[in-house]
């Protein structure tokens, strides 16, 4: 499935472009990553003893796999509502460059940050990833209702995915759990190593990759963060020595 | 009915200690990046940190497993990632091609060692 051309009369209505954000999600391998993802996490809030409202409330409002992997595996042991919020505002961190990054394919000179809210709320690595490879072929002034409509459409998916996984839990094969969790880390792989742009961006995944298992035997609790920002900024060096040694 | 919406309390937790501290970073990544322009120069440093923290995650999954994926030998998790990798460059960056060859061997792995 294509989009229409930039110049298309197609782009005028901004309810249009939220249907053809909306249909995206047909367009993109990650929607099924996400669906078996979801399947696990319903079935993961079922066996842990949460309602199914909750576990769906949890997908709307936290939208972030590896957060409600968190919240419901801490909480499930018994910790304590302070300590689940810790481990979830930790493993959250990431969203912060991500949005940072994302935000300005978005807005047009016009643009206030209340007209963002929502398509922020809903940037997590599927999106994140989605729009650096869909909004270039979004005319600007779209971007915002196109966004909101992908993600509409894969909140949708993942609450539908919630609800079954929720009510499969018992019949789910132990093989299954295993290859779900391998999922997240295969696919976030192969979609930032397909998001790469610059030599800038390869060198942060390899770096970021090598440097993590490093850096989490000094145990610091923020161990992922130390190695982002150190493996992220030497890459960045790499680009600046490399455009300043071509100036 | 209140077995499909559980205990209140159970969903004030999930606001208290699931939506405010996710979403915190989410809201302060508006605060900033409303204001900064797409060529600048600061975007690439911040892409690359963003890049590097998820990196960061999988390198993690992968050597502190979580669950069920802890009773999967190592050898055959980095094998299974690795096979997902080379599938992927083999076919022209294909995620699908990629996602689905590590899934088999990871599969395959575990059903041959039974």
């Amino acid at each position: 499935m294509a989009l229409p051309p930039l110049d298309s009369l197609q782009w005028k209505s901004p309810l249009r472009a939220f249907a053809w954000g909306m249909s995206s999600v047909a367009s993109t391998v990650l929607t099924l990553v996400l669906f078996a993802t979801y399947l696990g996490i319903g079935a993961l809030a079922h066996d842990s003893g949460f309602s199914l409202a909750w576990v769906l409330g949890s997908t709307l409002l936290v939208w972030a796999g590896p957060a409600q992997i968190i919240l419901i595996s801490t909480l499930g042991s018994g910790a304590t509502a302070v300590q689940a919020a810790i481990a979830v505002t930790v493993s959250a961190i990431r969203l912060f460059p991500m949005v940072v990054s994302v935000l300005p394919l978005m807005k047009t000179p016009k643009t206030r940050r209340r007209h963002l809210v929502l398509a922020t709320h809903f940037i997590a690595v599927t999106l994140w990833v989605e729009c650096y490879r869909l909004l270039p072929k979004v005319p600007r002034e779209r971007r915002i209702a196109f966004t909101h409509g992908l993600g509409c459409g894969l909140v949708t998916v993942c609450m539908v995915a919630t609800t079954l996984g929720y009510g499969l839990a018992a019949r789910l094969p132990p093989l299954f759990g295993a290859a779900i969790l391998l999922l997240t880390p295969l696919a976030f792989l192969l979609s930032t190593a397909r998001n790469c742009r610059q030599i800038s961006d390869v060198l942060a995944l390899a770096l970021g990759l090598a440097l993590f298992p490093l850096i989490s035997m000094l145990h610091t609790g923020v161990d992922i963060l130390i190695s982002g920002i150190a493996a992220g900024t030497i890459a960045y060096g790499a680009h600046w020595w490399r455009e300043r040694a071509r100036a | 009915m209140s077995e499909f919406l559980g205990s209140p309390h159970a969903l004030l937790i999930l606001v208290l200690a699931g939506f405010l501290p996710n979403e915190i970073w989410r809201m302060a990544g508006l605060w900033f990046g409303a204001g900064v322009d797409e060529g600048s120069e600061v975007l690439v440093w911040v892409r690359a940190v963003a890049t590097a923290i998820l990196a960061g995650v999988i390198a993690q999954i992968l050597v502190q497993p979580p669950g069920v994926l802890a009773d999967v030998p190592d050898w055959l998790r980095y094998g299974a990632v690795a096979a997902g990798f080379a599938m992927f460059m083999l076919t022209w960056r294909s995620i699908f091609a990629g996602v689905v060859a590590g899934e088999i061997v990871l599969v395959a792995g575990k059903w041959w060692l039974g």
